[in-house]
């Protein structure tokens, strides 16, 4: 009850700052200039199979808006609150923490699946001259849904560490970047290495989603990394009581 | 059972101390003033008080519930203005409150009743449409007091309710404490004295996170003045008065005054009614009398005289 109560005020902010409808538009703006263009390369150079390429290569590109976007939306959550001082507010009322942080986490999600939801929007145009397989788009959708989940908990974990909006969301880029890379170095490392960091980097899990395929694997994968930064969140806003806050 | 006590608290932070082992109670209905310097650990008191964070060692009991070991119920019985009064700037003042009023559990019918009764106790009602962010500084304040009082807590704490208030402004915050004061516990921490003493029914006082005095301010007064003084005001001649004065059994000694010339200090004897007798001498000359009083010391000396006290013990 409380969660929901912190979470309507926490959306109420976004849209009454500006701040949802500005990272909406660029999200929007970006992810419909990059299905347009593979659009473009599809009908001109591959002709038939639009029914899978066109989503895998769309959504393999509008994963980078969305990590590059979804830490202005966390950005503020308690950074803002530190900053402001109306932290203490919220911690001398009678609130857990767990309610303040999946408030604020659900907050950021919902405004994250109006903007998904948005872009339904080109799928649904696309159909009126082409008939589409609903089946792996939705795959599509869950993908990009999950991993922005757990890029929306990295953010709030980084933004509940300092009072500098700035700082959490640069370093909330950083290592959202890094779980995406965390692959790439597989000429010299060792095999066994290689699989583990294959299974903790975001993209092998993302990959199997776009290509259509939803594998119980790679969701508990996301579902996990969400929940693993949410606890490093309540650790975070724990620690309060034993660092003496000035 | 008294609504607030606490129980040999302390603080300690990483680089700097807190507080250290502060103990004493408040009793229901009871408006107590929290005096010290900045940086004394009046703020650090009140946000162990509100669970913000707990203390190193010792504990407190809000209305009977433990602040270690039942926050949620403490918060519940809490009403609290911090020092800075945050606010989200972002929202109307009305929304503020209906969100303060929702996390504090207030029925959703219930709800806009409690907030216009807030909002009209607080001279707010025709300022409850705007951003916050575009309030003056008393209006923000006179926000933060009313969020505290949204649930009608049994115990307020209010950390510096009047700090940059126009004068106009501090008159109006401060009757609306004394009337609360009525029918709940108020702590209010200040280091103003005359404003403590104007609202206060009793007074504590600490010294770098160490508990000075808890009194009131009249046997603080008391405790503190070795021998009563009157203050005298009369039209004579100086000389003439001060032998008239001094010839009166019980007083002691007469040194003129600085409450402007004719004053006079008297300093007379303990437990004899030497007032009448200065009132009865001085008219017999055929002098006239502009005043006649007891002269208590003001919280500033007190709190002085306490400070110097305690900073003189330490260097010992």
């Amino acid at each position: 009850m409380n969660t929901l109560t912190i979470a309507k005020r926490e959306m109420g902010s976004y849209f009454t700052s500006l701040i949802a409808y500005v990272v909406t538009a660029v999200f929007l703006l970006m992810s419909g200039y990059f299905y347009y263009t593979n659009m473009v390369m599809f009908v001109m150079f591959v002709g038939s199979d639009v029914k899978l390429g066109l989503w895998q290569q769309t959504f393999y590109d509008m994963r980078f808006v969305a990590v590059s976007l979804l830490p202005l939306l966390t950005m503020r959550l308690f950074a803002e609150e530190k900053k402001m001082g109306t932290i203490e507010l919220l911690f001398t009322s009678p609130l857990r923490d767990l309610e303040i942080i999946m408030g604020k986490y659900l907050a950021c999600l919902a405004v994250f699946a109006l903007m998904l939801a948005l872009t339904l929007l080109y799928p649904v145009l696309l159909k009126i001259v082409y008939q589409l397989e609903p089946a792996p788009l939705a795959a599509c959708y869950l993908g990009l849904f999950l991993m922005g989940g757990a890029c929306i908990a990295c953010g709030i974990f980084l933004s509940s560490l300092t009072e500098n909006q700035v700082v959490a969301a640069m370093s909330t880029i950083g290592v959202l970047l890094l779980l995406w890379f965390l692959d790439w170095n597989e000429g010299i490392a060792g095999s066994v290495v290689v699989k583990v960091l294959h299974q903790l980097s975001f993209s092998e899990h993302f990959l199997n989603f776009i290509r259509g395929v939803i594998d119980s694997n790679d969701i508990v994968y996301y579902l996990s990394v969400t929940a693993f930064f949410l606890f490093l969140t309540g650790c975070s806003l724990e620690s309060r009581k034993w660092r003496g806050i000035k | 059972m008294h609504a607030i006590e606490v129980d040999h608290l302390t603080k300690y932070y990483s680089n700097a101390r807190g507080v250290i082992d502060l103990s004493f109670e408040v009793n229901r209905g009871e408006i107590m003033g929290f005096l010290g310097p900045n940086g004394s650990g009046k703020t650090t008191t009140m946000r162990m008080l509100t669970c913000f964070f707990p203390p190193t060692s010792g504990t407190a009991r809000i209305c009977g519930h433990d602040i270690l070991k039942e926050p949620l119920e403490v918060r519940r019985k809490l009403g609290y203005l911090p020092e800075s009064v945050p606010l989200y700037l972002d929202m109307p003042v009305r929304s503020y409150l209906s969100f303060f009023a929702e996390v504090r559990g207030i029925a959703s019918r219930q709800r806009k009743a409690r907030i216009d009764e807030v909002l009209d106790k607080c001279s707010l009602t025709h300022v409850a449409h705007r951003l916050i962010g575009k309030l003056s500084k008393g209006y923000r304040q006179r926000v933060g007091i009313a969020q505290a009082l949204l649930h009608d807590p049994e115990v307020l704490i209010l950390d510096e309710p009047t700090i940059g208030l126009d004068p106009q402004q501090i008159i109006e915050i401060r009757s609306l404490i004394k009337g609360l004061g009525a029918t709940r516990t108020v702590i209010l921490s200040s280091h103003i004295l005359s404003e403590v003493s104007a609202v206060c029914d009793r007074v504590i006082i600490i010294h770098e996170g160490k508990l000075v005095a808890v009194d009131t301010p009249h046997n603080l007064t008391r405790r503190l003045q070795q021998t009563p003084k009157i203050l005298v005001r009369a039209q004579a001649p100086a000389d003439a008065i001060t032998q008239t004065m001094l010839s009166i059994p019980g007083v002691l000694s007469v040194k003129p005054g600085i409450e402007g010339p004719g004053a006079f200090i008297v300093a007379v004897q303990e437990g004899l009614p030497v007032i009448n007798g200065l009132a009865q001498a001085i008219c017999a000359q055929n002098w006239s009398i502009a005043e006649i009083r007891p002269v208590d010391m003001t919280l500033e000396e007190i709190f002085i005289q306490l400070v110097a006290d305690d900073t003189e013990v330490r260097r010992r």
